[in-house]
């Protein structure tokens, strides 16, 4: 059972990770794609029709990532986690549903429109099948946020026949975490998007410096990463103190506080050590913890000594939020520099479009340490005070289980290392053909 | 109002449409390796605005099953576990395969062609297979994975005849005409197919056996054999008028009928049980809550996904280009 458990778990943690990239990117490229589409539109200049197109591929792309390996999601709920929807299903099988009824059938159908359809529909139908598909996949964050964070704080259902059912079905989507985690999570696309947006486009431009189209997306992510990083620091501040409100045992893994106590030190850098219940090596900031979580250097912070046995593994989540944390405070250098680069239509030199090529997927590494944050900061929950992880789990074989993973893990590493391979093509294809430094509608055609 | 059946019909249009809609792009994945490069790109243009909605038909029957009969979810996908992991990770090799080889030349446009076919054979085969072990209850033993892997070879028959019906609808010229012959060969296959699930079915199912031969109940089921049979008859008729002028989407028509026709005749077997002679809708069904909670969700958005659906469609009417992205 322990084995099939982590078995278990293992694959749905890897097929999580794997699923969530994709959305994260495409949430906020779709809104891009807008942006440059209508930029299109208003000026009929050529190097925005380039661009729209050059992106509409890559968020193709993406999207076809998304949607498989989100099939693959839905089906894991059944296929490994049966004891999670017979004790939560009434409540997560309709948020599921309806994200299905609102989001993905708006958001595929219209992806048809926006990809095959230009010259097939009048420009403001095409603009249109554009707006449906960002809105599309903005609200199937909505959906599946208002469950996630419900797993997290569950409010608004009530026990019948051994079951959770909803009460009241505004409470369970409106629970306490939800509005921080959307906001945390919609801000976290935007920067995982504008990154890849500059990244991408440094890229090109490091082939062909002159390319119009290039440096105007350039610019377009950098300034939405400048924009939105202040932002998310302060929203990840409140999500965080929200956290300390209805999951403390979560802070006190990520900050690494052992022991209840006054003026908890900030640990800048440790080793935590399970077993001693202990940090080693630990470099600290006297009141640190206290005064970022109460906002008081002489406030009291519960340890994980308070929720024993029941708190998340140390290492994990401290290691994770430290990488969450350290990635959003370079990008936040990064994007401030560059935007500053970029001013009065500058390109920036070499060293700083490789700086910014490196920076193209940190969104997706900030991404990814954020959600083992918190979601491994649940655990031993899967619905927090209500499901065990180790009760929600199947009973399928270990060896069943041994051969998905190892299927799901070379399809995964097949696609991603493809994704990538045709991703960094695309934005370097035609960039040497590249003429001059005004875009022509010649330069446009030729780069497809 | 009885929300249970109103989900297992809800349930039953999503798998239907599925089966109907990925069923013709699953089919002409299978046709690629018989068609030539130039015939290979109008054949991708003919599903590219539709597939990526098509499969989200399989996350909407897997999520009524999930939400609506969370009982028989956790069924039905443990006892199907492997062949669920193989249609999904044919489904996802496909998937991408069809965005990649789109970008890609050479022997890379190979490889993409190639894991395109074997990820639509893959899935299409597996979807077969549990259509099979879902039929006989699970049941273990020799004879009954014998049948499964039948109806899997069947059901890829099924999506090929929609597939080269499709095409017929969505291109002309030569590869019109190969199309025809396809039709034909998968009508043949499909022929077969049928008619061993209906003489296995009863054989491997009590219920189902019950339900066939209860007179005289029995005389007015064999209505949907003999409409099949009928429809069979006219889609091999409509194929071979296509080139001398006659409806270019008869054939598909024809093949939609058929798939009809038979999933009716499933149901029927069926009815009311979600799994077979151990779990029946009533008692599969969810929390009244959650069933309240997602019809009024379903009657709502429902019909607008029906306007887009037939909106998208109508905007790509006519046939197919060789280039996707114009």
């Amino acid at each position: 059972m322990e084995e099939a458990l982590f078995l278990a778990r293992v694959q749905f943690g890897l097929n999580i990770a794997f699923h969530i990239l994709f959305p994260t990117l495409t949430i906020a490229l779709g809104w891009f794609l807008l942006a440059f589409r209508i930029a299109y539109h208003r000026t009929r200049d050529p190097a925005w029709l380039a661009t729209y197109r050059l992106w509409v591929k890559v968020f193709a792309l993406s999207f076809a990532m998304g949607i498989v390996s989100g099939v693959v999601m839905s089906f894991q709920f059944g296929t490994n986690w049966p004891g999670f929807m017979n004790s939560v299903g009434a409540i997560a099988g309709p948020l599921l549903a309806y994200e299905v009824l609102t989001a993905f059938f708006l958001e595929a159908t219209f992806l048809g429109v926006m990809l095959f359809g230009m010259n097939r529909v009048p420009d403001w139908l095409h603009i249109t099948a554009t707006a449906l598909v960002a809105t599309g996949t903005t609200v199937s964050a909505f959906w599946i946020l208002a469950l996630n964070s419900w797993m997290h704080t569950p409010t608004g259902h009530v026990l019948e026949a051994g079951q959770w059912i909803a009460g009241s079905w505004w409470d369970v989507i409106f629970n306490p975490s939800f509005p921080y985690r959307l906001t945390h999570m919609l801000i976290a696309s935007g920067l995982t998007a504008s990154f890849v947006v500059a990244g991408l486009s440094a890229w090109r431009l490091l082939r062909a410096r002159t390319d119009n189209g290039a440096r105007q997306t350039l610019r377009a992510g950098l300034v939405a990463a400048a924009g939105l990083i202040p932002v998310q620091i302060l929203v990840g501040d409140l999500h965080g103190l929200n956290t300390l409100e209805h999951q403390p045992a979560k802070i006190a893994a990520m900050e690494a506080i052992w022991h209840t106590e006054r003026g908890a030190p900030l640990v800048l850098f440790a080793i935590p050590n399970e077993k001693l219940r202990r940090n080693d090596y630990s470099i600290e900031l006297a009141y640190g913890a206290s005064f970022i979580l109460k906002h008081d250097p002489r406030a009291e912070l519960k340890g994980l000594d308070a929720f024993a046995p029941d708190h998340p593994p140390v290492a994990p989540v401290f290691f994770a939020f430290r990488i969450m944390v350290g990635v959003g405070v370079l990008m936040l250098v990064v994007s401030w520099v560059g935007t500053w680069a970029t001013r009065k239509r500058k390109v920036p030199p070499r060293w700083m479009l490789w700086v910014l090529a490196a920076f193209t997927f940190s969104g997706w590494v900030a991404t990814l340490a954020g959600w083992i944050v918190t979601e491994v900061g649940r655990q031993p929950w899967v619905v927090q005070g209500l499901l065990r992880t180790s009760q929600a789990v199947g009973d399928v074989s270990p060896a069943a289980l041994g051969a998905s993973l190892t299927g799901y893990i070379l399809t995964y590493i097949a696609l991603f290392l493809a994704y990538m391979v045709v991703l960094t093509h695309l934005a370097g294809k035609g960039a040497d053909k590249q003429p001059g430094a005004e875009s022509t509608l010649a330069a446009a055609k030729a780069a497809y | 109002m009885d929300l249970a059946f109103v989900f297992m019909v809800l349930m039953g249009i999503s798998v239907l449409a599925y089966v109907l809609l990925d069923g013709f792009d699953l089919g002409v994945g299978m046709l690629m390796p018989a068609a030539t490069d130039d015939e290979q790109s109008f054949m991708v243009s003919s599903i590219g605005p539709f597939w990526d909605a098509n499969e989200t038909w399989l996350v909407l029957g897997i999520g009524i099953l999930l939400s609506a009969f969370p009982l028989a979810h956790g069924i039905v996908l443990s006892a199907l576990y492997l062949p669920v992991v193989a249609m999904l990770i044919g489904l996802m090799f496909r998937g991408v395969a069809f965005e990649l080889r789109i970008k890609a030349h050479g022997w890379h446009r190979e490889l993409w062609n190639w894991l395109f076919w074997a990820g639509s054979f893959l899935a299409s085969f597996a979807q077969g297979l549990m259509l099979g072990r879902y039929l006989t209850g699970f049941g273990d033993g020799f004879g009954y994975w014998l049948f499964a892997v039948l109806v899997g070879a069947s059901l890829c028959g099924g999506y090929v005849l929609l597939g080269a019906t499709w095409l017929i609808l969505k291109t002309e010229g030569d590869l019109q005409r190969k199309a025809e012959a396809w039709a034909r060969w998968g009508l043949l296959w499909v022929a077969l197919g049928v008619a061993l699930v209906s003489l296995a079915t009863p054989l491997v199912s009590e219920t189902v056996r019950d339900k066939w031969f209860d007179f005289p109940r029995t005389l007015g089921l064999m209505l949907l054999p003999a409409a099949t049979f009928a429809a069979g008859l006219w889609l091999w008729r409509a194929t071979g008028r296509v080139r001398s002028g006659g409806g270019d989407w008869q054939p598909f028509a024809g093949a939609v009928a058929i798939f009809t026709l038979s999933f009716i005749g499933l149901a029927y077997s069926i009815y009311p049980y979600v799994v077979i002679d151990r779990l029946t809708i009533w008692e599969a069904a969810a929390h009244p809550s959650a069933l309240k909670a997602l019809f009024i969700g379903a009657a709502i958005v429902g019909p607008f996904i029906a306007a887009y659906t037939v909106l998208s469609y109508r905007i790509f009417r006519g046939k197919a280009t060789a280039k996707l992205y114009d």
